[in-house]
């Protein structure tokens, strides 16, 4: 990510970014970039116009130019009505916000945007995404780094799933989920007494793939409902049980698997 | 957000280092009325306490050493290339270490077009203009104590903001490759503070014992005291101004070349 900004030197391979060299050419490709970083970079001493106005300049924009995007920017990510107040007191919504505004004051070819709803409360993250969803209609090209598979879900046509600095897998959403899934996962949790049994019992149940966890038993099916007839026609009664449609998640830790990870 | 205002991207007029002296002017706003008191106050505190208070029991003691000048008139040359320092040492220590670890503006400057150096070089323009203005304010200040004796005195501006530069450029090009605050103490505990007493401000040199004196003669203060003070006095020389300016410039070189790297090596990571 660092690396298609030009502040990180590439290390190994070829990286070419609108054609140029982002050796050579860091200024003129950061000049079409926005860029959203994982850690707020905001000057909190600052009020939320002078922000804007300041990063506009960086860009050698004037200050009537400056002025026009920075009101039309603040509708845009609905801080119209913060912007004289100081940054420092914002929340971490309204800063994340501020941070999206200010990486389109150049109007970017292209933005960069590394985890953009870490840390973020369920309404500010589905406000970043409905505006993020929004430049997206209007044209303009998104690279986001995430670690909620739900928001690749929403935001990616195209994504593509590392593992360890390694590309793991590449596609659409729907073609990931196609490719490393089912169409429904059936998730069943029993009483922890008969837990292991029950397990057991499940490997007579035709499955494209069964993980056994510590809690639950998910079972990896075309047709969810099917498969808990057949469960429960074993004699086997959980105390609960979910049909779910297979999502990235799933595909996501099918790939990289599910021990943790530094 | 496309479509609009097109060619915004182009390349400016102005280099690139003048657009982050903009920020930085842009931020002094929030601070310019406490600066400019304490840019007024300070001169006056030190000239009234030292020069006058101080002076009266140093010149009954006679002005030989002073070379035949009132402790007054020796004294404010002096305390202008330290205030120099004092104030671009300000400026090179935690401004900058904010920017990198705090606020990380220069890390944000980074993804606009402006590079490493260029944040060095518009924040040394910054220090510059600051550097100026509170040396005029100094002079004006010890221009109303009777403190300046020669028009000469005049040419100690732009020698005093070469002090300073001399000090923020070294000492820039350290501070954005600390990790933490605390090392910055240090250089003031033992970078300022006795060079500040030491650099013939207060005394001259040659009060101190003769084995110490070559330290205080490599010191850019010194240089930058003893030139201030012979323009003020009015006994400057050619030579020996050359050789002040040369010496600093060079400080001043070597710490330019050092930032330049040192900013990029922190920055393009």
């Amino acid at each position: 990510m660092r690396m298609i900004g030009c502040v990180s030197p590439p290390t190994a391979g070829e990286l070419s970014i609108f054609g140029l060299d982002p050796v050579a050419d860091g200024p003129a490709i950061r000049a079409r970039l926005g860029v959203v970083p994982q850690e707020d970079t905001l000057d909190v001493e600052l009020t939320v116009r002078e922000n804007l106005l300041v990063y506009g300049r960086y860009f050698g924009l004037s200050r009537a130019v400056i002025r026009e995007r920075s009101a039309r920017l603040l509708e845009f990510v609905q801080l119209a009505d913060r912007a004289g107040d100081r940054v420092e007191p914002l929340s971490g919504g309204m800063k994340r916000r501020l941070t999206i505004a200010r990486s389109l004051i150049n109007d970017p070819d292209m933005l960069l945007l590394d985890e953009p709803t870490t840390g973020l409360d369920p309404q500010a993250r589905h406000v970043v995404w409905d505006r993020l969803f929004r430049l997206k209609q209007q044209g303009v090209t998104l690279v986001l780094t995430t670690h909620y598979m739900d928001e690749a879900e929403q935001l990616c046509d195209r994504l593509v799933v590392m593992d360890r600095g390694r590309i793991a897998a590449e596609g659409s959403p729907r073609e990931l989920i196609d490719r490393y899934s089912t169409p429904e996962v059936l998730e069943l949790r029993f009483d922890p007494a008969v837990h292991e049994n029950a397990a057991e019992k499940l490997a007579s149940i035709p499955a494209q793939r069964r993980e056994v966890l510590a809690d639950r038993v998910l079972l990896y099916v075309p047709d969810g409902d099917a498969t808990l007839g057949a469960v429960r026609s074993l004699g086997l009664e959980p105390l609960t049980s979910l049909v779910r449609r297979s999502t990235l998640e799933d595909v996501f830790l099918r790939l990289t698997g599910r021990r943790l990870e530094d | 957000m496309t479509a609009q205002a097109p060619a915004a991207t182009a390349p400016a007029a102005w280099p690139f280092a003048v657009r982050q002296l903009r920020f930085w002017l842009t931020d002094y706003r929030r601070t310019w009325r406490g600066s400019i008191i304490s840019t007024v106050l300070n001169p006056l505190l030190y000239l009234g306490a030292m020069g006058l208070g101080l002076g009266t029991l140093v010149d009954k003691h006679g002005t030989a050493h002073l070379g035949g000048v009132s402790y007054l008139v020796f004294l404010a040359p002096g305390l202008l290339a330290a205030s120099a320092m004092g104030t671009a040492v300000g400026e090179s220590t935690y401004p900058v270490y904010g920017s990198v670890k705090w606020n990380k503006t220069y890390q944000a400057a980074v993804s606009a077009p402006l590079r490493p150096a260029d944040l060095f070089h518009g924040h040394l323009l910054f220090v510059a203009l600051k550097l100026t203005m509170t040396c005029s304010v100094f002079l004006a200040v010890a221009a109303l104590f009777g403190a300046l004796t020669s028009p000469l005195a005049i040419a100690a501006l732009p020698v005093a903001v070469l002090t300073g530069l001399a000090f923020t450029a070294p000492i820039e090009a350290w501070t954005v490759t600390r990790s933490r605050d605390t090392s910055l103490a240090v250089v003031y505990r033992f970078g300022v503070i006795p060079l500040f007493l030491f650099s013939g401000t207060f005394f001259p040199v040659t009060q101190l014992p003769v084995w110490i004196r070559p330290v205080a003669y490599l010191t850019p203060l010194w240089h930058g005291v003893a030139l201030c003070r012979a323009l003020c006095l009015g006994t400057a020389t050619l030579p020996g101004a050359l050789l002040h300016v040369g010496y600093l410039i060079a400080v001043l070189a070597a710490g330019i070349w050092a930032g330049n790297r040192s900013y990029t090596r922190r920055l393009y990571v």
